[in-house]
């Protein structure tokens, strides 16, 4: 093996891989079979980066050369860098030795396009039937799903992969046509409609026969670039919800744009990524996923952005005044997850727990309720609770002298008085 | 009057001690592992002789009122070690004979509260180890890890290590406690090592396959490679990974 080179090759083409921001190895359900290698179930994060984002998989691109010339990507055709593309086997062995020694969960696999769609979907799918069928791998695999890849393609992809993923980009398809002339929304689509009516295919056939193989247990995710284009968070969560509505996507990640290339259509180099609105976005998508909202009570037209300075869930509380004060002891589950400062588990503790007696501040507390943002809105066993008739700027305004808001502290350096 | 009852700290000793307060009709106790030495005046000590038939009793009368899960909680809550907290064991215990309901879930009651504060550190130690631990390949093809644990997690470790590297040998060793983990493609076992005799760093180099330094080489690379500084945030970094986890990370050495 020539260290150095394969050194080089994974340095460029980790670094060129990691704007990709999926990062999850949960919601497989493969298990080791016959003493082989590996199993991919609940998802491990197995180190972080210095910029605080997790390491779960080897996250590579087979190969930065690339047919296309999409403004916002390090690989475009006409950027003047580094080039490299790793063998097969280089893949497979990378993946097997991180994966022996605990270092990942599995691997990632994306690439630029070259030649054309099919050529470059087969050398994904090599390698994943390589892993698995030659080395009994079971850990997570992640495939790119490539824009314009044949149905026979995509179909073997699934036979190996844990997930599959097509990237939208842009939340809109001006957006798209903007930066990656290329490219367009419809070849994007096409594999996830194909993956979309596998899964449900092949789901009801596991159903009937235990031995049916299992197709992309994981799920579709998609990933769509926040503040190189104009587009506001309506238009995003919308564009997410009707995704995750109408292709059963597991995940939308959102990725704040990271200004690397010089182009008149995108935001200048020195811009900063916007990390709280990127932060906010998925707030707002874990309240649509698990929280029981829908999208348009958190965006809607008259209220086209997310707040940067307040979650939005407070932000849907003070809109709402009218649904609160909530009776922690007698409200329905759902009701109890939209309280701003409760979250699932301490939902669920409470709705286990107050059939055994009624809960005071101290229980709610010590269940793990945020009382600071709470206390605004519910009432429970005890005399106290807020009885001043509070406006939901009141509260806001409370709300934020007693914590420290992610966009205050991201904005506002310290001053140094000497 | 108050009863100090001092057990020897293991999971059968705390059951043992259950045992002595139905069969002696105490009421209020006072659990702990060593015998402090203190004689108030109105306090009757007792030493809890740890009993397996006894134990054993109390465990089935347990199964009776709470799930299989709750026990396995139980267990994950008495792995963390805390002497102050074995009241809090022995009182959620107490609670779940002493009510008819299942009690589990009623976390309005400190001590089913506490357990569930406990389990959750416990839990989360067990899942950082499944993430942090790092083996080196070592010349007979056995993959070596050495850890140290905030809590005593390797017992809940063997299923999970198991099934993932079915294929090849490896050991976990906890060098805080001075035992391990040993998987011989077969079975695992507890083993402990005597490290007096590899005290040079070349000794330990020496016992690595000639490709171990490759990969650690590569896989520093690589975590370098995906980091963007443009985002640099070390306090969620250090959130996640906590100081006191770096040695023994390949990435962060």
């Amino acid at each position: 093996m020539n260290v150095d080179r394969i050194t080089e090759k994974l340095n460029i083409l980790a670094d060129a891989a990691k704007y990709d921001v999926s990062c999850a190895s949960s919601g497989s359900k493969r298990k080791n079979e016959n003493k082989g290698l590996g199993n991919a179930s609940n998802g491990i994060c197995h180190s972080y980066t210095e910029d605080g984002r997790c390491v779960s998989l080897l996250k590579i691109l087979l190969t930065n050369h690339c047919i296309f010339d999409c403004a916002y990507c390090v690989s475009r055709k006409n950027n003047d860098i580094q080039r490299a593309a790793f063998t097969v086997q280089e893949v497979v062995d990378l993946t097997i030795n991180f994966y022996r020694r605990n270092y990942i969960e599995g691997l990632f696999l994306s690439s630029g396009i070259f030649k054309d769609a099919d050529y470059t979907m087969e050398r994904l799918v090599r390698i994943a039937k390589k892993l698995r069928t030659e080395h009994n791998f079971n850990g997570y695999i992640h495939l790119k799903s490539i824009p314009g890849a044949s149905d026979e393609l995509m179909n073997e992809a699934g036979l190996y992969a844990d997930r599959l993923s097509v990237n939208l980009e842009m939340p809109t398809e001006a957006g798209l046509k903007l930066l990656a002339p290329d490219k367009n929304q419809a070849d994007m689509i096409k594999p996830m409609g194909y993956l979309k009516n596998a899964i449900i295919r092949r789901t009801e056939e596991k159903k009937l026969f235990k031995k049916a193989p299992i197709f992309a247990p994981a799920g579709q995710s998609t990933q769509v670039i926040i503040g190189a284009t104009p587009e506001n968070d309506s238009e995003v969560l919308q564009s997410a919800s009707y995704f995750y509505k109408n292709f059963n996507l597991k995940r939308v990640y959102y990725s704040g744009y990271v200004p690397v290339l010089a182009d008149s259509r995108l935001p200048a180099l020195n811009t900063s990524v916007p990390m709280v609105r990127e932060n906010r976005l998925y707030q707002a998508d874990w309240l649509m996923r698990f929280y029981g909202f829908k999208v348009n009570e958190i965006v809607n037209d008259s209220q086209p952005h997310l707040d940067l300075d307040i979650d939005p869930k407070l932000s849907w509380a003070i809109r709402n005044m009218q649904a609160f004060p909530v009776d922690i002891n007698k409200a329905d589950l759902q009701m109890i997850l939209r309280v701003p400062g409760i979250g699932l588990q301490s939902a669920q503790k409470i709705v286990s727990a107050r059939k055994f007696a009624k809960l005071n501040w101290d229980q709610l507390k010590k269940i793990g309720v945020a009382l600071n943002r709470a206390k605004y809105f519910i009432i429970c066993k005890s005399n106290e609770f807020e009885r001043r008739d509070l406006t939901g700027s009141n509260i806001k305004q409370f709300i934020l002298a007693t914590s420290q808001s992610k966009y205050l502290k991201n904005t506002q350096a310290q001053l140094n008085l000497f | 009057m108050m009863t100090t009852l001092i057990y020897d700290g293991t999971f059968e000793g705390l059951l043992t001690a259950v045992f002595e307060v139905y069969d002696r009709r105490l009421d209020r106790v006072n659990l702990q592992k060593t015998d402090l030495g203190t004689d108030a005046l109105f306090e009757d000590k007792l030493q809890v002789v740890t009993d397996e038939a006894r134990a054993n009793r109390v465990l089935k009368g347990l199964k009776q009122k709470i799930s299989s899960m709750g026990v396995q909680r139980l267990y994950a809550a008495h792995l963390a070690e805390m002497d102050s907290d074995a009241n809090s064991l022995l009182g959620y215990i107490r609670y779940a004979f002493d009510s008819v309901l299942n009690i589990e879930e009623d976390y309005g009651n400190r001590f089913v509260m506490r357990v569930s504060e406990i389990v959750r550190m416990v839990r989360r130690e067990k899942h950082r180890m499944e993430a942090f631990v790092r083996f080196q390949k070592l010349k007979d093809n056995t993959f070596y890890a050495g850890v140290e644990p905030d809590f005593n997690v390797l017992p809940l470790l063997i299923r999970h290590f198991k099934s993932r590297y079915a294929d090849q040998k490896w050991i976990i060793y906890d060098l805080k406690r001075k035992y391990g983990l040993y998987y011989d493609l077969h079975d695992t076992q507890y083993i402990s090592l005597d490290f007096a005799n590899v005290g040079k760093p070349a000794d330990v180099i020496a016992a690595f396959t000639e490709d171990e330094g490759i990969y650690q080489h590569l896989w520093k690379n690589y975590f370098t490679s995906v980091n963007i500084p443009s985002r640099k945030n070390t306090k969620l970094h250090v959130r996640h990974i906590p100081k006191r986890y770096w040695k023994h990370l390949t990435e962060k050495i």
